[in-house]
């Protein structure tokens, strides 16, 4: 296999490892994916109170583009707020990582993360 | 040292020097094709294709007259497969056994038999990768016309219990194919004491060049196939094409020094592959897949729980391995092998083969066991997986969200 080179910098120095705690005030915490399929992202966001992601932190479990994705979105996602991080699509991060087609369901699977994590923020917070 | 290191030996070997300098002057010099009766240059060629076929009959025991020159063990493994199965169908049946955790070119080859209407029984193993002697039994039937069981996986180097198999198989008078690819020059073979009838056997897995192998068949009792190449009916009409002498040269040369050299390499190398297990037995939650007494002196295969595959050998980029991970592989499923061990989906996804060859130093090693450390150190840290059970979640208790 046969990466870019933006796969192999996130991969190397994966942006925002990390995690919150998930009781945290203005954090919401999206884990998506399964160890069976070989991956499961998890991606935590911390909305301040004007409603922008002012940080992001994620945990990957996965191959080489699951983690640069996720990597990439921790980045994307900060100084958004909660709406447009949800525009966030798939087609954007497998473009931008150059990914392969057979690990287009990586950037997909980033995207669903967004989607958790967002979720969880909203429901903690009474939206 | 050099990097990256090359710890990948199962999946092909380098052609040693020795063989190779036997090898070139049947390029330039000895050209002659050994099927040429009417001048010294066939006779030469021919000469050294019969002294190869006494060399690598040598190394199993067989009379050189069993060695047919083939292009590979997939080729090999056809051959036998097919060709006996299609010989005695008529007579004997249409029943084939053989094992879940075979190389694709049996278990193709038999799908293959099976589209052609035979009926084919894929045994499971147990935990430990070896087949159980009593399902064999079983699964026996009076239309039964051929077993075939690997003697060494390639995944996870487990060596089947072929002389139990080949004494079960004889007194029911049904063929018994082995495939031998992963075998030569790891474990004694002897021909005349084991009741086998087919041997598969590869060059490029014992220091030869690739693209060349053969077939071992029986002599007494006699064993029939129906060619699967046709042609100027070389190698006694088993399969015809003009002989590659160079190739044939230096498969002979290659088990002639696994011959020689065998006892004494595999006493090193299985020092050294005993030296990588223990450097990473520190590791947290790491299994050894397979059997580690019934297995050859240089595979080990492990699985790093809770930090994918393909990731690894990323992070691994200093070391030339293989995984059982379905990122690594064309079809996006892991691992069949270690599927079949019982492995869950997760563990099979995690697992690395380490196979040590001829040239592995220890210093490599020790090179490895260093980069393991910290590579796995920094992916488990990466991982949600190992956080989670760090936590004390059981990771089966939980609702994943299959994709």
């Amino acid at each position: 296999m046969s990466y870019s080179e933006k796969v192999i910098d996130h991969y190397e120095n994966p942006r925002n490892v990390g995690a919150f705690g998930k009781e945290e005030e203005g954090v919401g915490t999206g884990m998506v994916g399964a160890p069976a399929c070989g991956d499961v992202m998890k991606l935590q966001i911390k909305v301040n109170k004007d409603g922008i992601i002012e940080d992001a932190k994620f945990k990957t479990y996965g191959c080489g583009s699951a983690i640069a994705s996720s990597s990439l979105v921790t980045e994307w996602v900060k100084g958004k707020s909660v709406d447009q991080a949800l525009a966030i699509k798939n087609a954007d991060i497998a473009e931008e990582l150059a990914l392969p087609p057979v690990k287009i369901h990586c950037s997909i699977l980033a995207e669903d993360a967004i989607k958790a994590a967002v979720a969880d923020y909203k429901k903690k917070h009474g939206e | 040292m050099k990097l990256p290191i090359y710890l990948d030996y199962s999946a092909t070997t380098p052609v040693d020097p020795r063989v190779a300098e036997k090898m070139i002057p049947y390029l330039t010099e000895f050209f002659g094709n050994p099927a040429s009766r009417s001048h010294s240059f066939g006779w030469k060629a021919e000469e050294a294709v019969e002294h190869a076929r006494a060399q690598v009959a040598a190394l199993v025991n067989a009379d050189p007259k069993e060695i047919v020159w083939t292009s590979g063990a997939t080729e090999s493994n056809n051959l036998a497969i097919k060709g006996a199965a299609h010989f005695y169908a008529g007579t004997k049946g249409k029943h084939i056994i053989t094992v879940k955790t075979e190389h694709k070119a049996v278990l193709d080859t038999c799908r293959e038999l099976e589209r052609e209407g035979f009926e084919v029984t894929y045994l499971d193993v147990q935990e430990n990768g070896l087949i159980d002697l009593q399902a064999l039994q079983a699964a026996l039937r009076p239309d039964t016309v051929l077993v075939s069981v690997m003697l060494v996986n390639n995944e996870i180097g487990v060596i089947q219990p072929i002389a139990e198999i080949g004494e079960i198989c004889r007194s029911k008078g049904i063929l018994f194919h082995v495939d031998a690819a992963q075998a030569t020059g790891k474990v004694d073979i002897d021909l005349a004491a084991l009741k086998v009838d087919l041997m598969s056997f590869s060059a490029h897995k014992t220091y030869g060049p690739k693209g060349i192998g053969a077939l071992y068949v029986r002599r007494k009792p006699r064993v029939r196939l129906e060619a699967q190449m046709h042609g100027g009916g070389h190698e006694r009409g088993f399969r015809s094409g003009t002989l590659a002498t160079h190739q044939i040269v230096g498969m002979g040369e290659a088990y002639a020094i696994a011959k020689a050299e065998m006892a004494e390499e595999n006493r090193r190398i299985g020092a050294l592959r005993d030296r990588l297990l223990k450097g990473i037995q520190d590791l947290p939650a790491t299994y050894v897949n397979g059997d580690l007494e019934q297995r050859v002196p240089h595979n080990l295969n492990i699985s790093f729980a809770y930090v994918e595959g393909e990731s690894m050998m990323m992070a691994l980029k200093d070391l030339a391995v293989s995984s059982g991970s379905a990122c690594t592989s064309a079809s996006l499923e892991p691992s069949y092998v270690l599927r079949a061990l019982g492995r869950n989906d997760e563990l099979a996804h995690s697992s690395i083969r380490f196979t040590l060859g001829r040239f592995t130093t220890e210093e490599e090693i020790d090179y490895a066991i260093k980069q393991l450390h910290e590579k796995i150190g920094k992916l488990r840290e990466m991982s949600p997986l190992w956080e989670m059970v760090q936590e004390g979640v059981d990771l089966n208790t939980v609702q994943w969200a299959a994709h």
